[in-house]
């Protein structure tokens, strides 16, 4: 089989800084906790390789372990996006037309009516920021998100003939639910999943930049991005990396949505090709 | 629509056949920028630094007024008699003052305005200045006679501050949008979100402002600031928030950098109710473990001068104090050591957000980890600092800077934020009160200094510089910060 | 018809009674005091107590959300604690900027889009359809604020041709209003631009497969002729309900550009309240928005259903 070429330029660049984070739990070049002020703003060298901050941290480290803050912060709000809305959404389409189908529906409209960043900031107002609290802002958006795909191609997996089977057969809504929808609809939420996890990403780095994210000395891209503001006229490699890091860890999960829609969808692979 | 386009036109061709001749003639306007824009315009219901810094002096005048120096001149009062034994304060006011809109000031307004202060009800941030006044009388229309409680030797210093302007009661209640004082300055208007414009008061009772015109425009973002300054859309920054952005100024013929003195100690502020930080060893301990060079490179730059207490350099009454806390990571250890906590142990360091603070935060934390103290840094807004920290008592660590002046009384308080309970200090400060004699107070004041230097009650880092930008052309515009304000009554430009 | 319009009307009105109590909720739980704010760290317990009954902070929160829910039905949002202002002249000053802002980066958004989805859709597979495709990957996966940045750096700081922000006010003129808005209007348009691409060209190429556009290129009307002809005009529908979404969408989404370029937005205006306390603005502010999108959504509903009897027995 021949997988799309989307999906290998995106898969190898998430694999890059999946790969990165994952490295930076057990070694970076330098400790990003290390300051050394009388070594601050110092452009890319050979010692540094992405130069260092205004405090001399060295911002290849800072990079590795800033990608450990963004995915983790991102991939856990997809989780509970997918724990919270992908059940919210089988039921509502189990339940089709009932007072319960209609409360989620309604539900999920509210909660888009909202403007996500003033909830992010008002829930970090009331908790305080922290990665956390990132998370959990990030991650309420996504249960709606989620709970849409889930109903809307469930709903009509309930027309097919093998569900009206397994309900002649006895089985309860619960249980064709897990058995039957939610295998066929995986793929479109992994999919799913890769878009937000992306839009998560951008989210988190949003959030940091304006001061809500993860908190010191734990690096994030965002804050990199903040902190770099006003020197940016006079140092501007200090903006450059984590921009660069942000725009390609998007742009490889992106890629490797395409990628994985083209390979789960046979019709739309054969249009392209 | 039509017209309006017409009328823009028109104005267009007016302003550039104005620029033209002014051209010539030196300039009468200018620009200021500002980091924090006022919540409203009245400086005696607001803690709010920014309404002074537009207002002070330029719109709203008090008995007494500050010099650039941090002296203490005669402003509305023109004189004034102290008596014998200190408690009766004789004001002669100035004649023939008027309020912008056009009624008169007399005592009876500085009556109003000291009562109105002290009230019940008042919502006055700095209520402390007006305490010890028993009551205020009005002799003649220009003599107003206030009456103490107790001796206040700060008292002119207090009616210098910008909470003590005199208002007037037949404009008190549009103050907050428009402020009507007595100053060189008349306000003019206010585009919320943007900019003040105050222009010339043509009747004013003292040397006439030389500026026809002075807009102050409201940058809160520091790469903005510094865009809109080397663009020269603006002619002078006071308190320009990026001190690392001040070298390629300084290098540039266009601007001068004006580096001076505030009344700003900022200090890790330490919990000393809380373990371990009660312990004073441990507070021993982090004095030395915290290097004052490094963060004032790395968190201002450069810009700061170290300090050993809570008092202002400038001050003729310092003390050199930093050696009692010099940089020694190896003794901090051994204290900690002594103190029952070789291993260290954890704290929480709490940062309201103002640049010193943040980024001093996370150097001193790299700096405490080094000796073994772990910190919880938390950034925290200042709604939330006020209700965490200052008034919640729920900290290990803080970094802020005190901005009033000559305030080391606060050590005498044990109720206040770092709770500080020292029966001999509050000796101190009841004798200081009651002593008049200069040498007498010099002496008093350095035995206050050094009591809580050697009682390491906070880590005491630097004094805060005031950093101003002005366009070289600009002459006038106070170097020293010795209160809040941009005192415009004598800037000019010159070609 | 009447009976689903009675229905939807019914659930927008509990959909808005559950947002205010949901904002209400959250707003009022959030640590600080707007008066002690205010008076700073020298205030007297006494002062803060008496600022409290001046700005009616004293009575309990629920006659407070009764009094706020009143305001509102009569269209009074309350006044500023802070700036002592009414509500809704601070926010009808500041839609001046975020209103305009926000049309301008949809007109230049759409003005990036439609010509370049027409070409991807119409010349499918070409190398003008990968470069636009690969275009718009790499416009959402750039952080705006990022983006924002570095225009700043080239066009403020290096070039000197535009001013790094802030707003002059329509007063200066419309021009000069307009200058100061275009580096933020372009920083928003970048993503919704590729966003919209996107759409615009799925939108197209689905129209291409349907019958009666098979039935045109049948009867020998050109490829391009079918893509202006019927194509288009259908293509319109789904790609106006993405434009719909994104104006609303840039609204309130603007924060953190009106940040960076310091623009006194309906954004930033929410940020200062919160970091002030200024609880009523934030309570306001955020359910005016809240209304303005279950609104517009309240309306398609409506509209689909006219348009679409079948829709009315869901």
């Amino acid at each position: 089989m021949i997988l799309p070429r989307t999906l290998w330029i995106g898969g190898a660049l998430t694999v890059l800084f999946l790969g990165a984070a994952l490295l930076s739990l057990l070694w970076t070049p330098y400790d990003v906790t290390q300051l050394d002020v009388a070594n601050k703003l110092k452009g890319p060298t050979g010692a540094h390789w992405f130069g260092t901050d205004h405090f001399g941290r060295d911002i290849f480290s800072m990079i590795m372990v800033g990608a450990r803050t963004s995915i983790a912060v991102a991939l856990i709000a997809v989780g509970i996006g997918i724990g919270l809305g992908v059940p919210l959404g089988l039921a509502g389409a189990a339940s089709r037309g009932s007072w319960l189908d209609e409360i989620i529906m309604r539900g999920n409209d509210l909660v888009f009516a909202f403007p996500s960043l003033v909830i992010a900031i008002l829930i970090t107002a009331v908790f305080g920021a922290s990665a956390v609290n990132a998370i959990i802002a990030i991650g309420i958006f996504n249960i709606p998100v989620f709970a849409r795909v889930a109903r809307g191609a469930a709903l009509s997996l309930w027309q097919r003939e093998f569900i009206l089977a397994a309900r002649v057969a006895g089985k309860g809504p619960i249980r064709i639910s897990a058995e039957h929808v939610l295998p066929n609809i995986a793929n479109l939420l992994i999919v799913q999943g890769t878009i937000q996890f992306s839009l998560g990403i951008l989210a988190e780095a949003g959030l940091s930049y304006v001061g809500l994210g993860a908190q010191p000395p734990l690096p994030s891209w965002g804050r990199m991005l903040a902190d770099s503001q006003t020197m940016i006229s006079f140092a501007p490699h200090l903006a450059i990396a984590p921009g660069l890091a942000i725009v390609l860890t998007v742009l490889g999960l992106n890629l490797m949505g395409d990628g994985l829609r083209d390979l789960f969808d046979p019709r739309l692979r054969r249009v392209r090709t | 629509m039509a017209k309006s386009i017409l009328t823009r036109a028109t104005t267009c061709a007016v302003a550039l056949a104005l620029s033209a001749g002014a051209a010539l003639a030196a300039k009468t306007d200018i620009t200021v920028g500002m980091q924090l824009e006022p919540p409203h315009l009245d400086p005696t219901s607001a803690a709010a630094g920014a309404i002074d810094s537009v207002l002070y002096s330029n719109v709203f005048e008090g008995l007494t007024r500050f010099g650039p120096d941090g002296s203490v001149n005669p402003g509305l009062a023109k004189s004034w008699e102290i008596s014998e034994d200190g408690l009766t304060y004789t004001f002669t006011l100035q004649d023939g003052v008027t309020f912008h809109d056009g009624t008169a000031m007399d005592a009876e307004d500085v009556k109003f305005s000291l009562d109105r202060a002290r009230a019940e009800d008042s919502a006055n941030a700095q209520k402390g200045l007006f305490a010890n006044i028993a009551s205020v009388d009005v002799v003649d229309p220009l003599t107003a006679k206030v009456t103490l409680t107790a001796p206040t030797g700060n008292f002119l210093f207090n009616m210098a501050w910008g909470d003590a302007v005199i208002v007037a009661p037949e404009s008190i209640e549009g103050i907050k949008q428009t402020p009507i004082g007595t100053g060189a300055f008349k306000f003019d208007n206010w585009v919320q979100g943007d900019s003040i414009t105050l222009v010339k008061n043509p009747d004013y009772w003292g040397t006439p402002a030389k500026l026809d015109k002075a807009t102050f425009k409201f940058i809160s973002d520091p790469t903005a600031a510094f865009a809109a300054m080397m663009a020269e859309d603006i002619d002078a920054f006071s308190g320009f928030p990026a001190p690392e952005n001040l070298p390629q100024f300084d290098a540039d013929p266009r601007f001068t950098v004006l580096v001076g003195s505030t009344e700003g100690e900022t200090i890790l502020s330490t919990n000393n109710k809380q373990p371990p930080l009660d312990n004073v060893k441990v507070r021993q301990a982090i004095a030395h473990a915290i290097d004052r060079r490094a963060i004032i490179d790395g968190a201002m730059f450069g810009y700061g001068t170290p300090i050993g207490s809570h008092f202002a350099p400038h001050n003729p009454a310092y003390v050199d104090l930093t050696g009692n806390s010099a940089y020694d990571p190896e003794k901090a250890k051994a204290l900690l050591a002594e103190a029952g906590l070789a291993d260290g142990f954890k704290t929480t360091l709490k940062l309201p957000p103002p640049s010193y603070a943040r980024r001093g935060g996370e150097i001193i934390a790299a700096q405490l980890r080094a000796v073994g103290i772990e910190t919880e840094i938390s950034n925290l807004e200042w709604a939330q600092w006020l209700e965490q920290v200052f008034r919640g008592k729920d900290f290990g660590l803080t970094i802020v800077s005190h901005t009033e002046p000559m305030d080391i009384g606060i050590y005498g308080n044990p109720d206040y934020y770092f709770q500080y309970d020292n029966p001999k200090f509050r000796e101190i400060m009841d004798e200081l009160n009651v002593t008049t004699g200069g040498a007498a107070r010099t002496e008093l004041m350095q035995m206050a200094q050094k009591t809580i230097s050697e009682d390491y009650v906070n880590g005491y880092l630097f004094q805060l510089a005031a950093l101003g930008v002005v366009n070289s052309r600009v002459v006038g515009m106070w170097k020293d910060a010795p209160t809040q304000a941009t005192d415009l009554t004598s800037v000019y430009w010159t070609n | 018809m009447l009976r689903f319009i009675l229905s939807k009307i019914v659930s927008l009105i509990v959909s808005l009674g559950v947002a205010s109590l949901v904002i209400f909720a959250v707003v009022e739980i959030i640590p600080g005091d707007p008066a002690a704010y205010m008076l700073g760290i020298n205030a007297q317990e006494d002062t803060v107590a008496a600022l409290r009954a001046q700005l009616g902070l004293d009575v309990p929160k629920w006659q407070r959300y009764l009094d706020w829910i009143g305001g509102l039905l009569t269209g009074d949002l309350g006044t500023s604690y802070t700036y002592r202002t009414p509500v809704a002249e601070m926010v009808g000053e500041r839609l001046w900027i975020s209103l305009p802002l926000a049309g301008y980066a949809l007109v230049l958004s759409t003005l990036i889009a439609f010509p370049a989805g027409l070409l991807a859709a119409a010349r499918r597979g070409s190398m003008a359809d990968v470069s636009v495709m690969s275009a718009t990957q790499l416009g959402v996966a750039i952080p705006n604020f990022w983006f924002a940045m570095l225009m700043v750096l080239i066009f403020a700081i290096s070039l000197r041709w535009v001013s790094a922000g802030g707003f002059p006010g329509w007063d200066a003129g419309f021009f000069a209003g307009l200058t100061a808005l275009t580096l933020p209007a372009v920083s928003l348009a970048l993503p919704q631009a590729a966003i919209l691409t996107r759409v615009m060209r799925s939108a197209l190429l689905d129209t291409l497969d349907e019958d009666y556009v098979r039935t045109a290129r049948a009867k020998g009307l050109s490829r391009g002729q079918v893509l202006w002809r019927h194509a288009l005009r259908n293509a319109l529908i789904p790609v106006l309900t993405i434009i719909g979404l994104q104006f609303s969408f840039l609204l309130a989404g603007g924060i953190i550009i009106e940040q960076v370029f310091y623009l006194p937005g309906l954004g930033r205006l929410i940020f200062q309240a919160i970091s002030a306390r200024d609880l009523i603005v934030v309570e306001s502010v955020v359910m005016l928005l809240v209304f303005a999108v279950i609104l517009v959504n309240f309306l398609v509903d409506i509209a689909y259903a006219v348009v679409d009897p079948r829709l009315r027995r869901k």
